[in-house]
């Protein structure tokens, strides 16, 4: 399942959001976060369930600074939704499956 | 199709979790309803996931990461065939046994679970200002957990809102990245124990303003300062800051039990003899009953008391209807 959630870097993140013909979730995540680390199953779950219409990845913010900055990331977990390369909603803080799925649910 | 359990236990930091461990040891084959990712400490694994390192768990020489500790009480239980359900409970019945249990839906007829005996474990989430801009800022300067975004408040200036441990472990934890951690309290003296106090007045990044209240954070996408009262002089005034951490305490996650379980003013589990609760079969333990100690220690003992209560209160009941 987890082969579904692609790793981001500084290097490779802006072709990849751009490239991907389905939005793709960003997850901003650190080792040494508790909350990050609760909702890595839920991401997992989403990913296979939601395959072909949203695409899931994640993002380590302590190797990652650029594209941690460049998006104003203050606390994480944050989850961004790009569409077309672009940020189209934002969710701060670890939620639960059904919420994260309500709260997605006008993109996809 | 309702489930129904011997135990079922509502709640999964160490209180929860230790029941866990002794319910399934006792071949209660204990379910854990363990809520649902958060950042507010009510969540699976409960406020230890909010935290780095813990310092006074005993059987640790060097200490353990919170959620590294939390993990280890999961499987331990699981090892001993404790299951788990990642929800939060949405209702419950205690008006009559077997109790009932809703998770998701609150209006379906039947509940999601039924259990013969229910141990409350639903811990405490941390209290916030209730400031006019807090909520809108939160994620974006406004913090309940330090250990998750102090990273992002490098070399700058923050304050810590409260005056006890929490609050003062907070501060500390922050001098690793900010250049200045001011920690703002309403009073002229802290509630944090000595020798957190001595850790904070010794340091060089830690400065005091005392008898001040926040009044609102200010900023138009990310903080850039609050506003603060002097209760003294009720003079107001304004400092600049990147981030402001709330650390003033905390609230019994009790809601769910308004009107079934009896409680204190302040919304704590009243509990007799050991860890019941008014409703017979009914057992709390941890934070959700204890506002005076609040450790992970205590939690988990109390939470190995609910169990051996609940399994006693079983034996007992099935020796009547035999």
């Amino acid at each position: 399942m987890s082969g579904k959630i692609a790793t981001l870097s500084d290097a490779s993140f802006d072709e990849h959001v751009k490239a991907s013909d389905v939005p793709v979730l960003v997850d901003f995540w650190a080792e040494w976060c508790g909350p990050c680390k609760m909702i890595a199953p839920v991401l997992e779950e989403i990913a296979s369930e939601q395959e072909g219409k949203l695409g899931i990845a994640k993002l380590n913010i302590d190797d990652n600074l650029d594209v941690t900055r460049r998006f104003d990331v203050m606390s994480i977990p944050t989850l961004i939704l790009f569409k077309d390369g672009e940020p189209a909603a934002r969710i701060v803080g670890a939620k639960g499956k059904a919420q994260l799925l309500q709260e997605l649910a006008a993109y996809l | 199709m309702t489930e129904s359990r011997q135990t079922i236990i509502v709640g999964s930091g160490p209180a929860g979790l230790t029941a866990g461990i002794y319910a399934a040891r006792a071949q209660l084959s204990p379910l854990v309803i363990e809520g649902e990712p958060s950042s507010t400490s009510d969540q699976p694994g409960g406020q230890l996931m909010l935290t780095t390192e813990v310092e006074n768990f005993p059987g640790f020489v060097q200490g353990i990461m919170g959620p590294e500790l939390m993990s280890a009480f999961r499987e331990q239980a699981a090892r001993f065939g404790a299951d788990y359900v990642t929800a939060k409970v949405s209702r419950v019945d205690l008006s009559s046994r077997p109790f009932g249990l809703w998770v998701g839906d609150p209006d379906t007829h039947e509940p999601s679970y039924e259990a013969r005996s229910l141990i409350v474990a639903t811990g405490a989430q941390s209290l916030m200002l209730n400031l006019p801009n807090e909520e809108r800022l939160l994620g974006y300067g406004v913090s309940t957990c330090a250990t998750c975004d102090g990273f992002f408040f490098r070399e700058r200036k923050i304050a810590v809102v409260g005056g006890g441990d929490s609050a003062i472990e907070e501060a500390l934890f922050l001098t690793r990245f900010a250049d200045l951690v001011t920690v703002i309290h309403r009073r002229g003296e802290l509630r944090a124990s000595k020798v957190m106090q001595q850790r904070a007045f010794a340091h060089s990044k830690i400065n005091f303003l005392w008898n001040t209240s926040v009044v609102d954070v200010l900023g138009e996408t990310t903080v850039s300062g609050i506003r603060v009262r002097d209760n003294l002089s009720e003079e107001e005034s304004e400092l600049e800051l990147a981030g402001l951490f709330v650390a003033i305490g905390h609230q019994p996650n009790t809601a769910l039990f308004k009107g079934q379980l009896e409680m204190e003013d302040t919304g704590y589990l009243r509990t007799f003899d050991g860890t019941r609760t008014n409703v017979d079969g009914v057992f709390a333990c941890g934070d959700v009953q204890d506002h005076r100690y609040r450790q992970a220690i205590t939690a988990a003992g109390s939470g190995c008391m609910a169990a051996i209560d609940a399994e006693r209160w079983l034996e007992d009941q099935q020796a009547e209807t035999r």
